[in-house]
């Protein structure tokens, strides 16, 4: 088996797709290092951070240094550097309202400065995996406390006092017992040449005395400029000269231009030269999948040009993918057995001894990002030089891959990140900044290439497309004493390496072989399935399809005993324990086993309160019904209760939603609640319309007509939001992506409540209206 | 050369009467708040003014709209302080933001002729614009708060009208 040890990761990732466990962080060991106060995680003792997280086997580590992150101005003002990419989590925000708080700076005094994509000198910034506040809490922290001590020492010896006896406060250094102040400001220059303090000796903030951090008044830098049209993201980037450029792209997966024919999209007004891109052979990673690009004085002659282009097209080895054929043999697959990758106890035995078993086959097709701002990035390339502007989330892996392409040194790279229209997952793969840089270089000129939704669509990387088959075999009393769950999906890392057939250890670390109940004949299987199309990180990823499953098995198992949903789940989840990880090396979202074990307390704890909070058991109107599922990911708990509507024509509508998150220590809890309000409604998005589907080794649908989203009018009446307040040292966890995965299954717990309707297959579509 | 009156000024464009208008705005005249989001009608992230109705411009030619008062995210209000625009930020609407000019446009277009929705009127309004990080909820509350303000402000201004 092919084994990727680094999720999301995949940065020189090609070289050690065949060995087992190598990540990239183990040849990069020792690089962090680059002068300055310059540290990687691993080397911090425990007591320094507290707890321990993955962050510092992420590529480049952790960089806590106080003046690579903030700087004081004469005038009082401090910047911060925001060295993650903002695509509407509110990180740009948080992660320098750590420091500010630390530091005991004025938030109405603090400037936020986007950081350009440098990992030597920020240290990682792959903005995935719901790792920004998981990861970077501490450093902030670290970082804002530095810088206050530099600035107390610097008053200290002004006024020749000890430093013991002076204190930040609001943007002020004081000398409580003479009365002396000092801002921020005035300190500046003395401060900087202080020497940076030792992690280790760091004092920082009791919380109680947080002014922002959990407080949630706070609201996102970027607010008066949205909504007044001045941020700025991918597309709104315009350099002197520059030149717009929309690209052709073979319509398979795995395509070959063959020839084209330029004259009558020559003959549009605007468009001044069609050319060729160059393509990378399939399975093609993240680089372009080439085709010919049509460049113009505007981006709407160059889409006009384009239509006009004559092409031939070889389709290649994909030429044939077709979903409706693709569905059954990942069924056919399912029914066998397959890679076994978890074993507890004999399945097969118990399954066979059983006196009742409920067989669930649950399928997800395909789903597409559609982030609201399709993919876009500008490039100038002149000699050996090259400046990228692009909505990425991954703005060091951009400048590694831009480097590679063009054959320049890294150092010769500068990516500016702009705002992110979205992101999803869509945008940790560059290849559309790599089509401009590539463009440009040809060109010897600036270049925009802008994706149209139809390329967004058409030429995305997918979410997987997955079967996942539950059997569950019950004793005479209802008690599950068997549980075979195999999962039938193409994997990620098909992208990377040609003939992968087997889920990677993050897919499967989703919510299958770290599946938490407390069942005594275990069995999670993984057989074969090829992928024909590039398959991609789509936020949640594999455990959209597994809590799907999952969850809804245990309301099949409700179901079948007659019993109430939510006792079926806390019986299922067993008594409150840590779960020893079922598999050697279990990947758990890159998090150490010690701060970030599988803990079934947590598990039932934000079933109760949602339980509670939510009135589950409330009488509701007829037509409607309630349902509930819970899902650990991304090391953070959440437990979604769905209140559904179905009319008599079968049209489902949804008047409360209730959610209980358990995401340990928190920065936000106002952006905490507008990820789960955007969670739910997404995930009622992909259980209502999300289907990708395939013919003739092409993807069917265009746009928003053919590929819906959910509008206000379909959007929950009411959504609420439950945070659990974290304990003492209770690592943080993450946020952006845990909220989907419950809500599909809660929603088919609860149509089955109000119409005795089990459904397996999503989307919904059609299914209520027999 | 069409001649565009934009946001109370008159600007020509170098473009075929037959070119979206969104192109036009955000490229020729480099206003960025008007976004390309689906190039079809289907969205609603490139939504403008022409004479005060909301409109696609990416479906909207500038050979049509020569003459007529356009409006962008960057002329509904002077400092940026229109009631929506301000609600938006009360309601702490945005997640990635970009939808957002749009859906301020259309609900701006809502307000100007019905300073007293209900939440269907409003909910019917707005279903043509998509928000993909789903922010429905706070849109749909940030709309009804504007239009209590404007309420609030109107009827405080007529109290102050000389009798």
């Amino acid at each position: 088996m092919n084994f990727i040890d680094n999720p999301r990761k995949l940065r020189g990732f090609e070289k050690h797709i065949r060995v087992e466990k190598v990540s990239r962080r183990s040849i990069l060991k020792g690089l962090g290092v680059t002068g300055g106060f310059v540290l990687a995680a691993p080397v911090m003792s425990r007591q320094a951070f507290a707890y321990e997280t993955g962050a510092g086997k992420m590529p480049h580590g952790v960089v806590v240094d106080p003046r690579v992150f903030v700087s004081v101005a004469p005038d009082g003002i401090v910047t911060i550097v925001g060295h993650r990419s903002e695509m509407g989590t509110g990180v740009r925000t948080s992660l320098p309202l750590i420091v500010a708080e630390e530091m005991e700076a004025d938030w109405s005094r603090v400037k936020v400065q986007q950081a350009h994509g440098d990992e030597v000198k920020f240290g990682n910034q792959d903005t995935d995996g719901s790792r920004s506040t998981r990861h970077y809490l501490m450093p902030m922290r670290q970082i804002g406390a530095s810088a206050r001590t530099m600035l107390e020492q610097a008053a200290a010896k002004r006024w020749g006092v000890p430093a013991t006896e002076v204190k930040a406060v609001n943007h002020e250094i004081v000398h409580s017992a003479s009365g002396r102040k000092l801002g921020f400001g005035e300190l500046a220059a003395d401060a900087a040449k202080e020497s940076v303090p030792a992690i280790e000796g760091l004092k920082l903030k009791n919380p109680k005395d947080f002014r922002y951090l959990t407080k949630g008044q706070i609201g996102i830098v970027d607010l008066h400029d949205i909504t007044t049209g001045k941020a700025r993201y991918g597309a709104d980037v315009r350099l002197p000269g520059m030149k717009y450029a929309v690209i052709a792209r073979p319509p398979v997966t795995g395509g070959k231009l063959v020839k084209f024919e330029p004259d009558d999209a020559l003959k549009i007004p605007g468009v001044e030269k069609v050319m060729q891109v160059r393509g990378w052979p399939w399975p093609s990673k993240f680089q372009p999948l080439g085709g010919v690009a049509v460049i113009a004085r505007n981006t709407g002659a160059a889409i006009k040009g384009r239509d006009a282009l004559k092409l031939v097209w070889d389709d290649g080895p994909n030429g044939k993918y077709d979903s409706v054929a693709y569905r059954k043999e990942l069924e056919e697959a399912s029914r066998k057995p397959g890679l076994v990758l978890r074993q507890e106890g004999d399945a097969d035995a118990a399954l066979k001894s059983a006196d009742k078993v409920i067989v669930g086959e649950y399928y997800i097709p395909h789903l597409a990002h559609v982030s609201m701002e399709p993919p876009v990035a500008v490039a100038d390339v002149k000699g050996d030089k090259a400046e990228i502007w692009a909505p990425v989330q991954s703005p060091g892996g951009t400048r590694e891959d831009v480097a590679k392409t063009l054959g320049i040194p890294e150092g010769n790279v500068t990516v500016n990140v702009t705002l992110l229209g979205g992101g999803f997952g869509r945008k940790s793969k560059c290849d559309f900044a790599l089509e401009a840089a590539l463009l440009s270089k040809e060109l010897g000129a600036p270049v925009k290439v802008q994706w149209t939704r139809e390329d967004d669509i058409h030429n995305g990387f997918l979410h997987t497309v997955s079967v996942e088959r539950i059997e569950a075999g019950l004793d005479k009393s209802g008690k599950v004493i068997a549980w075979r769950h195999r999962s039938v999906a193409p994997s990620i890392a098909s992208t990377f390496a040609a003939g992968t057939v087997h889920q990677a250890p993050f897919e499967i670390g989703m919510g299958l072989v770290d599946m938490p109940f407390e069942i005594a004949n275990i069995s999670c299987e993984n057989p074969e399935a090829a992928a024909h199309t590039r398959i991609g990180w789509f936020r949640s990823v594999s455990n959209i399809p597994r809590a799907f499953a999952v969850q809804s098995m245990v309301g099949e198992i409700a179901q079948a005993t007659g019993r109430d949903q939510k006792e079926t789940l806390l019986a299922l989840i067993g008594s409150p324990r840590i779960v020893k990880p079922a598999v050697k090396d279990l990947w758990n979202y890159g998090e150490p086993q010690d701060s970030y074990p599988i803990d079934t307390a947590r598990l039932r704890k934000v079933v109760e309160l949602v339980a509670e909070k939510g009135e589950w058991g409330r009488q509701v109107p007829k037509g409607h019904g309630l349902g509930i599922a819970v899902h650990r990911s991304f090391v953070s708990y959440i437990a979604t209760i769905v209140e559904v509507a179905v009319d008599d024509k079968g049209k489902l509508t949804v008047p409360r939603v209730d959610t209980a998150i358990d995401c340990g220590t928190f920065v936000n809890p106002e952006r905490i609640a507008s990820q789960i309000e955007g969670a739910a409604i997404m995930g009622l998005s992909i259980a209502k319309y999300g289907e990708i589907t395939f013919k003739d080794g092409k993807v069917q649908q265009k746009n928003f007509d053919d590929f819906q989203v959910v509008r206000i009018d379909e959007s929950p009446v009411v959504t609420n939001v439950y945070i659990v307040p974290p304990g003492p040292d209770t690592p943080p966890s993450g946020v952006g992506e845990p909220g989907v995965p419950p809500f599909a299954p809660a929603l088919i717990n609860a149509i089955f409540a109000a119409t005795g309707k089990r459904i397996r297959s999503l989307p919904i579509g059609k299914q209520l209206e027999a | 050369m069409p001649t565009l009156t934009i946001n109370g000024r008159s600007l020509s464009v170098d473009a075929a009467n037959d070119t979206p208008l969104l192109w036009a705005i955000r490229e020729q005249l480099q206003m960025t708040g008007t976004k390309f989001g689906c190039g079809a009608g289907l969205c609603g992230a490139c939504t403008v003014h022409v004479n005060g109705e909301a409109v696609r411009s990416c479906q909207t030619m500038v050979g049509d709209v020569a003459g007529k008062k356009i409006t962008t995210i960057e002329g509904l209000s002077a400092k940026g302080d229109h009631p929506l625009q301000k609600a938006w930020i009360a309601e702490q609407v945005p997640q990635c933001g970009y939808c957002q000019s749009g859906q301020i446009m259309q609900a701006a277009s809502l307000l100007a002729k019905n300073p007293n929705p209900t939440k269907e009127e409003v909910v019917a309004h707005m279903d043509g614009n998509l928000c993909r990080c789903m922010t429905y909820s706070r849109i749909q509350k940030a709309i009804m708060r504007a239009a209590s303000e404007m309420r609030t402000a109107s009827a405080t201004s007529s109290e102050r009208r000389p009798t």
